[in-house]
């Protein structure tokens, strides 16, 4: 059971970090010192854990995460509570935040 | 003229200085292209590292100078893990290095006093440290005496394990515990609204009931509570009935749960209506107010917190000084180490905006708080805030609590969560 939801969760996330990566140089935006609502994202998806990594994964794919949480159509424990208290546009500018890092990069 | 006078007149002398102050730095700023300015943060715990860390990524023109007496922080977060058994002091304890690492100057010692006109600092080693915008992060202080007998000299005796200092709170509470018998009663004394992490006294009662069911099943727990109605309330006696039995008793206030004098000796907890209560092992979270530099610097007003711009997180008494973490009103954000974290950078965002003569960021606050009510059995609450000058609202049909009802995976899952929350965190803060 355990192990169910456990892959379930890491199965909706998201590419490759090498390929994230390539994408993040091509269409990485000119960087706002601080996007703020990206960095509370770090109080749980800093370190390496089970929580799955942000950093360098494709914006498309850290939206459409989001926007399916919030819509409820991705089993989660937490995550729906969260991304149902942001803006499209917060979504998007710490999407493109995250994706423009390179993978392993935590802030 | 009596102190509080000539301190009211200084700190309106200070907001007339900073006011006029501000446009100068900004104008140095601008025509040096790049002139460093001052950031000077008092604290080194969950919201002073918070900011001194995010200042140097994010800022590298800010000289950020970390003012904190401790070599090594202990949190609170995972102390009441400690309790249980299932992690050492060790496993909280984080060192500087990382800050220091990156740039943070780190600076040893306490401050005594903090003249905003000079915006100046006085260290308690004798020396003076000038700044060009101050975060103070001081956390709480207990309000000694506010139930009768519970003394700083008491507190040796009778743990609060509040304020973590060097451990030593932690680790006596831990050794009572260890030492009581088979049978005996923990009693524990809970505060009023508002205090230092709501859901923290009712994670402590299920690491304690955790360690006693395992090593002492037939102890019980006596929480008397100061309030009628808590954090996670439903969620926590949930989990307490499903592992704990009958172990632990909750008092609200309305059933005479407010304790009003201790009576150290005999370790007996009195209640506001007389009731007496002589427990094995005693903990008393006692009522709190801003840490001590804040009330001595005149931030605070008469709730004893700190009245600031929930924008900027600058003191309403003393512009230049933005007071983040537990020490300000924040209402209705909780006093917790991730508020603590989110909000100074946005303090310290808000400082690089005004050192540059540009207005503040647009504010949004983000806070988890998870509590272990067993060793695999989590769970949380989320809450994201609004600001705006004036006013912190949470944004509606978001955030909330773990979901009620029999749901194994997600307990578990919310454990494995929180453990990951704390090394997160921890790297935010102090790597
Ligand atoms: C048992 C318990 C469990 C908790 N669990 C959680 C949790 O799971 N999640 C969560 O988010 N929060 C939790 N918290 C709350 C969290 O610990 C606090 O909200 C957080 O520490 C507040 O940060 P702060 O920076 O305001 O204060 P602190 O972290 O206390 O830091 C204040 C620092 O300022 C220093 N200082 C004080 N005065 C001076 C001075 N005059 N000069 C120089 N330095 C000074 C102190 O030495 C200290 O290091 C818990 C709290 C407790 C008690």
């Amino acid at each position: 059971m355990r192990h169910a939801l456990l892959a379930a969760l890491t199965l909706l996330v998201l590419p490759n970090p090498t390929q994230a990566q390539a994408q993040a140089q091509a269409q990485a935006p000119a960087q706002a010192p601080a996007p703020l609502a990206a960095q509370a994202c770090l109080g749980c998806h800093a370190a390496p854990s089970l929580i799955p990594a942000i950093a360098g994964r494709p914006a498309a794919d850290l939206a459409a995460a989001l926007t399916a949480f919030r819509a409820n159509e991705r089993p989660n424990t937490i995550m729906g509570r969260i991304a149902r208290g942001y803006t499209e546009a917060e979504i998007a500018a710490l999407a493109a935040h995250f994706a423009s890092l390179s993978p392993g990069a935590a802030r | 003229m009596t102190p509080t006078l000539s301190r009211r007149g200084f700190l309106a002398a200070a907001t007339i200085a900073a006011t006029l102050a501000m446009p100068t730095i900004a104008r140095a700023q601008n025509t040096t292209g790049g002139a460093s300015a001052r950031l000077v943060i008092v604290g080194g715990g969950f919201g002073g590292a918070s900011a001194a860390r995010f200042a140097r990524i994010a800022y590298p023109w800010l000289d950020v100078t970390l003012i904190e007496p401790q070599p090594k922080f202990v949190t609170c977060p995972y102390g009441n893990l400690v309790l249980a058994g299932l992690r050492n002091l060790d496993d909280i304890t984080h060192s500087y290095d990382g800050l220091k690492a990156r740039g943070v100057k780190l600076v040893q010692d306490w401050v005594d006093g903090i003249d905003p006109v000079a915006k100046t600092l006085r260290l308690r080693g004798g020396t003076t440290i000038a700044y060009d915008r101050l975060i103070l992060s001081p956390g709480i202080a207990l309000r000694w005496g506010a139930i009768e007998g519970y003394t700083e000299a008491a507190a040796q005796t009778i743990p609060h394990g509040w304020i973590p200092g060097d451990g030593s709170q932690t680790t006596l509470l831990r050794r009572q515990l260890e030492a009581m018998e088979d049978g005996g009663v923990v009693g524990i004394a809970i505060p009023a609204n508002p205090f230092r992490c709501p859901p923290g006294p009712y994670e402590r009662i299920s690491m304690i009931a955790h360690y006693l069911k395992h090593h002492k099943p037939k102890s019980k727990i006596l929480a008397l509570d100061a309030k009628d109605a808590f954090s996670k309330q439903g969620l926590f006696q949930d989990g307490w009935k499903q592992l704990y039995g009958d172990m632990i008793e909750w008092v609200p206030l309305s059933k005479d749960g407010k304790v009003t004098r201790v009576d150290v000796a005999t370790r007996t907890l009195e209640t506001e209506f007389g009731a007496k209560h002589k427990v094995a092992v005693a903990n008393i979270i006692p009522p709190q107010s801003a840490a001590k530099i804040a009330i001595d610097a005149g931030l605070t007003d008469a709730s004893g917190w700190v009245p600031v711009n929930p924008r900027t997180f600058e003191s309403r008494a003393a512009p230049g000084i933005h007071v983040i973490g537990d020490a300000n009103i924040g209402a209705p954000m909780p006093k917790s180490g991730y508020v603590a974290n989110t909000t100074a950078k946005q303090a310290v965002a808000s400082a690089a905006a005004l050192l540059r003569g540009e207005a503040p960021p647009e504010p949004v606050y983000f806070n988890t708080c998870y509590s272990h009510v067993g060793e695999a059995y989590g769970i949380s609450v989320v809450n994201i805030f609004r600001a705006t000058d004036t006013a912190i609202t949470e944004v509606p049909n978001a955030g909330g609590v773990s979901p009620r009802g029999d749901l194994p995976e997600q307990r578990r899952f919310e454990a494995l969560y929180a453990d990951a929350w704390y090394r997160s965190i921890t790297q935010d803060a102090f790597a």
